[in-house]
């Protein structure tokens, strides 16, 4: 995965000479995941600029850049690093759109490594999708693919509005097939990942492998499981996620940040709304515990995983 | 043998790992040990007196503009009106050092400064009526919507300016920035920015004496706030706020030293708002009597209507003129915000995104069906 977002940020800054990209140490080293590997020394210190420290000046100087025409990728070394920003996402990039009437938009993609499984130590693992959705102007999307990462990154550069790029840090060394031409469902379309009748796990970014696995364990005790893979939160795929919970009937929410308050609220709620008629059983969420993240060496009891998933399904009141 | 015998010796030379040069000597960068002044010296001899006449016709119309806006405010015509009178001079000369081309991105106090680029003086006040954010297009005049947040405006004047010189083009940005914005991060990581990238930004703070309440000994503890420029590699400069060619002079020679590829500068007028933060401030609470009269001696408008008299630039017809030209402003600002608004209420979902969302375009036509329904009442 870390080489099709490289591949990406490369082909969109070749086809497209304003994309510039900006953040601690994104040029010589190549940023700390390597995603930017390579791409100072074909476009240059300028379109690969590596920045002081300090996620406000670099997403702050991003807006401006944007602002005089360019299309600036920032990147935020890691989750909790993207906090002292805050200000600027929140005030300025999500809402210059609505504060000029239309008149200035901001074409800036902020890539985001997040969430745990890799054994980071503390403000290295967090999940911190639901500040980015709940603010409105802000598109807030997250791969779980290798061609999503690609398509997905693509689209995200290209899109005239701000993007929050949520990269799933313990998948970046995931490994598939990279067709670069291949079709990429937009920006705001959920993907059926895999068919089933008994119920469907609703999921994204790094809980999707964990879902798939989930699914196929699932097999053993007679339940086939479809799952779906939201790839954007904001916009929301209303339309597919409530035409599969329609048709299955039961629904379980995998993400691995805290549930309270989380994205898997929203959706339940949006799907007790919409389908309460359909549903055999209440919408269950499977999360990480509301817990600031834990140490490494603990993380493991937080993250939601194959057993924990194949709990919640058994709940689902499966007699007819 | 003390421990600094064991210290060892640096291991490249020079004071930074990559370091090719000296480190740079901070004193070219210190501001002068008192604030630049021009009027009352002979250093007002080389102005051309047009340009002098239009400073102070400027200063006259904006003081007028100033004391109608605060008018409507307390006829509740305006939510909130935060009065630049006092300063007008950092407001007018900002917006005179600035060419066609040039960006400026100002605080919500600025409004006088975003006339003098060319905004509709009524649209500039769509934000502090209430009846829209921003209601002039920032590319028509190259002027960065009002901005609330303190400070956050000067890292996207870093990054504008950054984004011109990339592309070769002859822009240089200006922020405006309060004495309390200085306290802010964002303030500083511009500042380092701005110096690292050497960008063509020029940084001005009008030093009113208060941050809403606090005073300035309160804020910050640096010599003055110019020298907080040393500290980032970029000059400092020391100016009167209240005079205005001086103001002009001092930002201009910025202007020109970031466009001619000197990178930033950090210019700090000393200045002092007359009447509260807002018109909802009490300002008789954290300040005396005593000091607000002393500082009406140094009106920025008195003092160059005084300068130009005295040196013959100013006859009565100008004065007159400038005079009428206030009063015509204010008359229109009377008309145009006693008649109501015509607000659409769609225009809430217009401009969230590029295309709205599934769930903006449902909570439009809420909205629609429930205007519809008033209407049927």
């Amino acid at each position: 995965m870390a080489q099709a977002l490289n591949a990406a940020l490369r082909d969109e800054m070749r086809a497209d000479p304003t994309v510039h990209l900006l953040g601690e140490d994104v040029g010589q080293l190549g940023g700390v995941f390597r995603i930017t590997d390579g791409l100072a020394a074909e476009f240059g210190a300028d379109r690969c600029l590596d920045t002081p420290l300090a996620e406000a000046g670099i997403l702050g100087t991003a807006i401006g850049m944007a602002m005089y025409g360019l299309r600036p990728v920032v990147e935020m070394q890691f989750d909790a690093f993207a906090y002292p920003a805050m200000e600027q996402l929140v005030s300025h990039v999500a809402k210059m759109r609505n504060r000029t009437a239309g008149k200035l938009a901001l074409p800036i993609t902020v890539r985001v490594p997040y969430g745990g499984g890799i054994g980071g130590v503390e403000h290295h693992s967090d999940s911190s999708e639901a500040y980015y959705a709940g603010t409105p102007g802000l598109h807030v999307v997250t791969p779980a693919t290798v061609g999503d990462a690609y398509g997905l990154l693509r689209a995200s550069i290209a899109s005239d509005d701000p993007v929050i790029f949520l990269e799933p840090k313990r998948l970046y060394w995931s490994k598939a097939e990279l067709d670069t031409a291949a079709e990429v469902a937009p920006v705001g379309r959920a993907v059926l990942r895999r068919t089933g009748r008994s119920a469907v796990l609703i999921t994204y970014g790094p809980s999707l492998p964990v879902c798939l696995e989930a699914a196929e364990a699932a097999k053993a005790e007679g339940w086939d499981l479809a799952v779906l893979d939201l790839r954007s939160l904001v916009p929301f795929d209303d339309q597919t996620v409530c035409e599969v919970v329609r048709s299955v009937g039961r629904a379980v929410i995998v993400h691995e940040s805290t549930g309270f308050g989380g994205v898997g609220a929203e959706i339940a709620a949006r799907v007790t709304e919409r389908c309460f008629h359909h549903l055999a059983a209440p919408v269950l969420r499977v999360t990480g515990f509301d817990i600031p993240y834990p140490p490494p060496m603990l993380e493991h009891h937080h993250l939601p995983g194959v057993d924990r998933i194949l709990d919640a399904v058994a709940k689902l009141q499966w007699e007819e | 043998m003390t421990v600094l015998d064991h210290r060892p010796t640096m291991p490249v030379p020079g004071w930074l790992p990559g370091a090719t040069g000296p480190r740079t000597d901070p004193a070219p960068l210190l501001p002068d040990d008192s604030p630049v002044r021009v009027l009352g010296t002979t250093g007002l001899d080389k102005y051309d007196p047009d340009l002098l006449r239009e400073l102070y016709r400027r200063l006259v119309v904006g003081r007028r503009y100033n004391q109608q806006a605060t008018t409507l405010t307390k006829q509740g015509r305006l939510a909130v009106y935060p009065s630049s009178t006092g300063q007008e001079a950092c407001e007018v000369a900002a917006a005179m050092v600035l060419q066609e081309q040039d960006w400026l991105f100002p605080s919500y106090r600025d409004t006088l400064a975003v006339v003098g680029r060319g905004v509709d003086p009524l649209q500039a006040l769509t934000l502090l009526r209430g009846n829209a954010h921003t209601g002039y297009d920032p590319r028509a005049t190259r002027t960065a919507p009002l901005c609330t947040p303190l400070a956050t405006q000067a890292p996207h004047a870093v990054g504008l300016a950054h984004a011109a010189r990339l592309r070769g083009e002859s822009v240089v940005a200006l922020a405006m920035l309060g004495d309390g914005g200085t306290s802010e991060g964002d303030f500083h990581e511009a500042l380092n920015f701005a110096a690292v990238l050497n960008a063509p930004v020029v940084f001005l703070v009008q030093n009113n004496g208060y941050a809403i309440s606090v005073p300035l000994t309160k804020q910050s503890a640096a010599p003055s706030l110019a020298h907080k420029a040393v500290g980032y590699g970029m000059p400092g400069r020391l100016v009167d706020g209240n005079d205005v060619v001086a103001v002009h002079e001092v930002l201009a020679e910025a202007m020109e030293r970031a466009r001619s590829g000197g990178g930033p500068t950090l210019v700090e007028a000393l200045t002092y708002r007359l009447e509260a933060h807002t018109n909802a401030d009490d300002a008789t609470r954290y300040r005396q009597s005593e000091e607000v009269t002393a500082w009406q001696e140094h009106d920025p408008v008195l003092l160059m209507e005084r300068q130009l008299k005295a040196l013959g630039l100013l006859d009565e017809a100008a004065v007159s003129s400038a005079s009428e030209q206030a009063e015509a402003l204010a008359a229109r600002m009377r008309a145009e915000f006693h008649a109501e608004p015509q607000l659409d209420p769609a225009s809430l979902f217009a401009h969230v995104y590029a295309e709205p969302t599934t769930q903006l375009r449902e909570q439009a036509e809420q909205l629609a069906a429930e205007l519809a329904a008033e209407g049927d009442r």
